[in-house]
């Protein structure tokens, strides 16, 4: 390495130039996005999307229902969508990563001592984790759904985007996987590490049916729409479950609810924690 | 310009920092030295604002660094050179905290040429020696453009060269009228490159005084002398304000007399010397002496062997 003389650079700009703003911010965190190697999960949620829903119209496709319960009960839509069940951890892991991945690091106290307010970057990376989700899981999707459905068409079981229900679980489902980013990145910011997150990912994705399940029937039926997962689906649904399910986007609402709960415990920890 | 004002940390029942008061001033590079463990990244951390003081308060141009609203103007610092995502070029990580205050790419390719990195601030930060780790971490430091530098250990890792580099550039900095902030634990490197002193040891302020001052009144000069009866010239030398204690080959050790005054003194007596020499303390001995009390952790055996 050379010998470099030590330069003073002239002044870039004004005090007032060099201002944090959440705008900033937000282009500051979408450069760590796009240049740090675990973004690589989020095309694995675009594969997985993809790939499992092409599988799985594929299988059903080969064993096509027969007695005309199943057929009635037959929902093509869903079976297109497969993917977004997995796809769900491979986003949350995602937003567990963006920030557990500094605190592992340690570029938090970089981050932290350009933005000492620290909010704007937790708002920085919810803007950064929830568009970049939407935006690669809408066409991932829309891929899915077009592929299932010419799958199934071989046996005449397909459906139109333009059936009443369907555009909007194709929207709700990649709106779904958006939200499961911004609640592992607040998994991440509240937790830190990303063991403890990702374990905590798994419990409040999975964790809430299981223990339903232990309640009296009378009890847990009445809650169970209600939980994170079971509502944040409905929205993925042509036609949600009647008993076991909210509306679409009361479901979509509550489980959106559950997410800033997350966020807010995460940003009240932020401002107070040492770094 | 730093101020601090009855700083204290705790963690749990251990205090990091206790009641530290001090002003560090623009324009001279001021050395923060201390044993490992004293406090001195913990106060750095209190100063950025990354660890919450538990009582006392601290201000980096007037203000709590938090409430600056172009932070990166203010203060440019390097905490620890490994907080840099492995996987990430180091130029990345720069642009990404270059962005947060609106500075350019260009700014960015100026401080990477200035701290010498050159090509490989476009390779994996991941792979980098600790040298080029710190290098990337001054260049970060430098992006602002800032009115007070604090760096923490900055000479950890690097070679001499980058040692040499360091410490002209921290003076480049302070003679722009910069405040300069720099911790060690090594004396010997702050004796090269401060002009001011602060020491502390188990969290508590030791000294706040100029380099100078700090070497005179720390070192006080031995001289030693040998002589063919070292009994009698104790006898003649000793006094109220001198010393005189003897080391294993028979020789004295005196400090209160030069080696003029000791040479007369003992002619006068018809003592025959066999050698005299003054001894300077060196400035590492005298940081040791004034820390002794406040090192947190030694090997049992160091103790006595200074004596």
């Amino acid at each position: 390495m050379t010998t470099t003389r030590p330069t003073t650079p002239a002044r870039p700009a004004g005090p007032a130039a060099q201002r944090v703003t959440q705008a900033r911010v937000i282009r500051s965190e979408w450069t760590k996005l796009r240049t740090q190697p675990s973004t690589a999960w989020s095309l694995l949620a675009v594969a997985l999307i993809v790939g499992v829903g092409a599988l799985y119209s594929l299988l059903r496709v080969t064993r096509p229902p027969t007695d005309p319960a199943a057929v009635a009960s037959f929902d093509p839509t869903a079976v297109s969508l497969t993917g977004v069940q997995l796809a769900e951890l491979a986003v949350g892991i995602l937003g567990v990563l963006l920030v557990a991945g500094e605190y592992a690091t340690g570029t938090i106290r970089a981050t932290f001592a350009a933005v000492p307010r620290r909010l704007p970057v937790l708002w920085g990376k919810a803007v950064v984790v929830g568009l970049a989700t939407l935006v690669l899981s809408l066409p991932a999707a829309l891929a899915a759904f077009l592929v299932g459905q010419s799958i199934l068409s071989g046996e005449g079981l397909d459906i139109a985007l333009s059936d009443p229900g369907v555009a909007r679980a194709v929207l709700g489902s990649a709106l779904y996987l958006s939200a499961v980013g911004l609640l592992g990145l607040g998994l991440g910011a509240l937790l830190r590490s990303t063991a403890a997150a990702v374990a905590g990912l798994f419990g409040v994705l999975f964790g809430p049916q299981l223990l339903a399940g232990l309640l009296p029937a009378a009890w847990s039926d009445r809650i169970y729409p209600y939980l994170p997962v079971p509502a944040g689906v409905a929205v993925t649904a042509v036609q949600p479950d009647p008993v076991f399910s909210l509306a679409p986007w009361s479901g979509f609402a509550v489980f959106c609810l559950y997410v800033a709960v997350v966020l807010a415990l995460a940003a009240w920890r932020l401002g107070r924690r040492d770094a | 310009m730093i101020e601090a004002h009855g700083l204290t940390k705790r963690y749990g029942d251990k205090l990091a920092v206790d009641d530290l008061t001090f002003t560090v001033r623009p324009g001279m590079v001021t050395g923060f030295l201390g044993p490992n463990g004293a406090g001195k990244s913990t106060t750095m951390r209190m100063i950025l604002g990354l660890d919450a003081p538990t009582g006392g308060s601290v201000t980096v141009n007037g203000k709590p660094y938090r409430e600056h609203a172009a932070p990166l103007r203010e203060v440019g610092a390097l905490l620890d050179a490994r907080s840099v995502h492995p996987g990430r070029s180091a130029y990345h990580h720069l642009l990404a905290l270059a962005q947060t205050s609106g500075i350019g790419r260009s700014r960015v390719d100026e401080v990477v040429d200035a701290v010498g990195l050159g090509g490989a601030a476009r390779k994996r930060a991941g792979g980098f020696s600790l040298g080029m780790g710190q290098r990337l971490g001054i260049a970060a430091a430098l992006l602002g453009d800032p009115r007070t530098v604090i760096l923490d250990e900055p000479v950890n890792g690097l070679d001499t060269e980058g040692i040499r580099w360091i410490r002209s550039l921290l003076r480049g900095l302070a003679a722009e009228g910069r405040t300069v902030f720099v911790s060690s634990h090594l004396m010997s490197e702050m004796a090269l490159t401060a002009q001011h002193l602060i020491v502390i040891g188990r969290g508590r302020l030791i000294a706040d005084t100029g380099m100078e001052e700090f070497i005179a009144a720390a070192a006080p000069s031995l001289v030693r002398v040998r002589s063919t009866d070292p009994a009698a010239l104790a006898a003649l030398l000793r006094s109220g304000d001198v010393a005189v204690s003897g080391a294993e080959d028979g020789a004295l050790a005196v400090s209160g007399l030069s080696t003029d005054q000791v040479g007369r003194l003992a002619g006068a007596a018809g003592i025959t010397l066999l050698e005299l020499t003054a001894q300077q303390a060196s400035l590492e001995e005298a940081f040791m002496d004034l820390t002794r009390d406040a090192v947190e952790f030694r090997a049992p055996t160091t103790g006595g062997a200074q004596q």
